[in-house]
């Protein structure tokens, strides 16, 4: 097999994909193109422990399979269109790449609120470079940070800024409970009251109306008109597909690019998205294409879609992926295996209590769709317990 | 093979004990436990448990 693949983007799907493709027996040319500088480095200790100052960001790098040692990376470049009919690529230094198949693997980007007000002292956390910014900023004496946004990214920044010794952590949301969409009422609840005791305040029920300050942050004015002091925003309010390179081909780029159950975009064999860009039907489910933000999501897609590839779709089933997450905040650990959001209407404690330890099951139909642990390595080992029977589980009818 | 685990790293995820059960283990203290030296058939579990570590704590060295 001689020719090209061209994966757009260089995080972890783009890195696996590559690997994964020299894995599936393609011997000819691999280009990568990512639009950070950066080789591809891990992305969850950002908001964690690299934030915190316990991790070197130098750590975050990855080491690439040898196999991959002869990929070629265009790194510090961005993919700006694509002709999928010609099978080319072109770059924004001007460049033009031919290709024989294509990995979309461009991931995403924070979504930013668009209110009046200045821009300095705004923060995201998506790569190297927000993270360095955001830790100078709440490295600070005395600062006070509030944080738009109760979501898992929005919480564990929170939990690192109290570490961190901030003199004021509030966590604004317009929703009634922290981490309550994927999670539902009952770990919610419990998981406000934990990040109250350990120094988070939160506004919830509040939305954003603008920044108060000239240059620079000063304040966060709330839906109400009430005014919060800050020296730092921490903007966590979810993320937009990178697709726009991909407009003009007659694509389903409504979330992310839709794809078929074997990760192929627009009924072409030869392109196929890997990672949260991807919006795919998990035929372990009921077939809804949806895309999943899941550290775990690059690496177990980058495999199939390679296979698919190199090697076509006979005799391989559907992508099926048990998806799994974890998150790390204050001295808690949430660990999550199969889809709870699935089973928001029928949750059940299967073990412990919400006052300490607890494992939480998610059904759908009487069956379990999703099991969440909230607590330290017994809960997680009593969550583990679950997975082989969600492996085993029938696929859920739409 | 020679895996080696990097326990400074370490979180106790247990991701590697899904891909490779044969290698690694979490003890009764929910931590780490691995086979430093395992037999070469079990490359690929081991390699896919390298790849699955969230915090890439797992070294392989032939």
């Amino acid at each position: 097999m001689t020719g090209r693949i061209v994966v757009a983007g260089a995080s972890l799907g783009g890195l696996r994909a590559a690997e994964q493709l020299r894995a599936a027996g393609w011997a000819g040319r691999i280009t990568v193109i990512g639009d950070e500088p950066h080789p591809p480095y891990n992305r969850p200790p950002l908001s964690k422990e690299v934030l915190a100052g316990k991790a070197s960001f130098a750590s975050l790098a990855f080491t690439p399979k040898p196999s991959a040692a002869d990929v070629e990376w265009r790194l510090g470049t961005r993919v700006a269109a694509a002709r999928l009919a010609e099978r080319t690529v072109a770059l924004d230094d001007g460049s033009v790449l031919s290709y024989d198949s294509l990995v979309v693997a461009t991931g995403m980007r924070p979504r930013r609120l668009r209110c009046p007000g200045p821009v300095a002292g705004r923060y995201t956390v998506r790569t190297i470079d927000d993270a360095r910014a955001l830790r100078a900023g709440l490295t600070r004496t005395g600062v006070r940070v509030v944080v738009v946004g109760a979501g898992f990214i929005g919480c564990e920044v929170a939990a690192t800024a109290v570490g961190l010794g901030a003199a004021e952590v509030t966590v604004v949301d317009p929703l009634p409970l922290p981490m309550v969409g994927p999670l539902g009422e009952l770990l919610a609840r419990t998981l406000l009251a934990r990040h109250q005791q350990r120094g988070v305040r939160f506004m919830l029920g509040a939305g954003v109306a603008g920044f108060e300050g000239d240059d620079r942050v000063t304040g966060v004015v709330l839906s109400d008109g009430s005014v919060l002091p800050a020296d730092v925003v921490v903007e966590s309010v979810g993320s937009v597909a990178n697709t726009e390179w991909l407009d003009g081909n007659g694509l389903d780029l409504g979330d992310g690019v839709l794809t078929d159950e074997h990760l192929r975009v627009g009924g072409r064999p030869e392109v196929v998205a890997v990672g949260d860009v991807a919006r795919f039907p998990n035929a372990r489910y009921d077939g809804v294409p949806r895309r999943v933000e899941h550290w775990s999501l690059p690496a177990d897609s980058a495999k199939h879609a390679a296979k698919v590839l190199v090697g076509g779709d006979v005799g391989l089933a559907p992508f099926a992926p048990l998806p799994t997450f974890w998150s790390d905040q204050h001295d808690f650990r949430l660990q999550s295996f199969g889809a709870p959001v699935l089973g928001l209407g029928d949750v059940r404690v299967l073990d412990g209590d919400p006052s300490g330890d607890v494992l939480v099951g998610y059904h759908r139909d009487g069956l379990l769709v999703g099991v969440v642990a909230l607590g330290g390595p017994p809960a997680a080992r009593a969550a583990a317990r679950y997975r082989a029977d969600l492996l085993k589980q029938p696929a859920l009818t739409p | 093979m020679k895996v080696v685990v990097d326990m400074n790293k370490c979180q106790d995820h247990g991701q590697c004990v899904f891909a490779a059960p044969d290698v690694f283990r979490l003890d009764d203290d929910g931590r780490l436990a691995y086979v430093p030296d395992p037999d070469d058939a079990l490359r690929d579990e081991v390699e896919e448990a390298a790849d699955v570590c969230p915090l890439q704590a797992i070294r392989i060295e032939d």
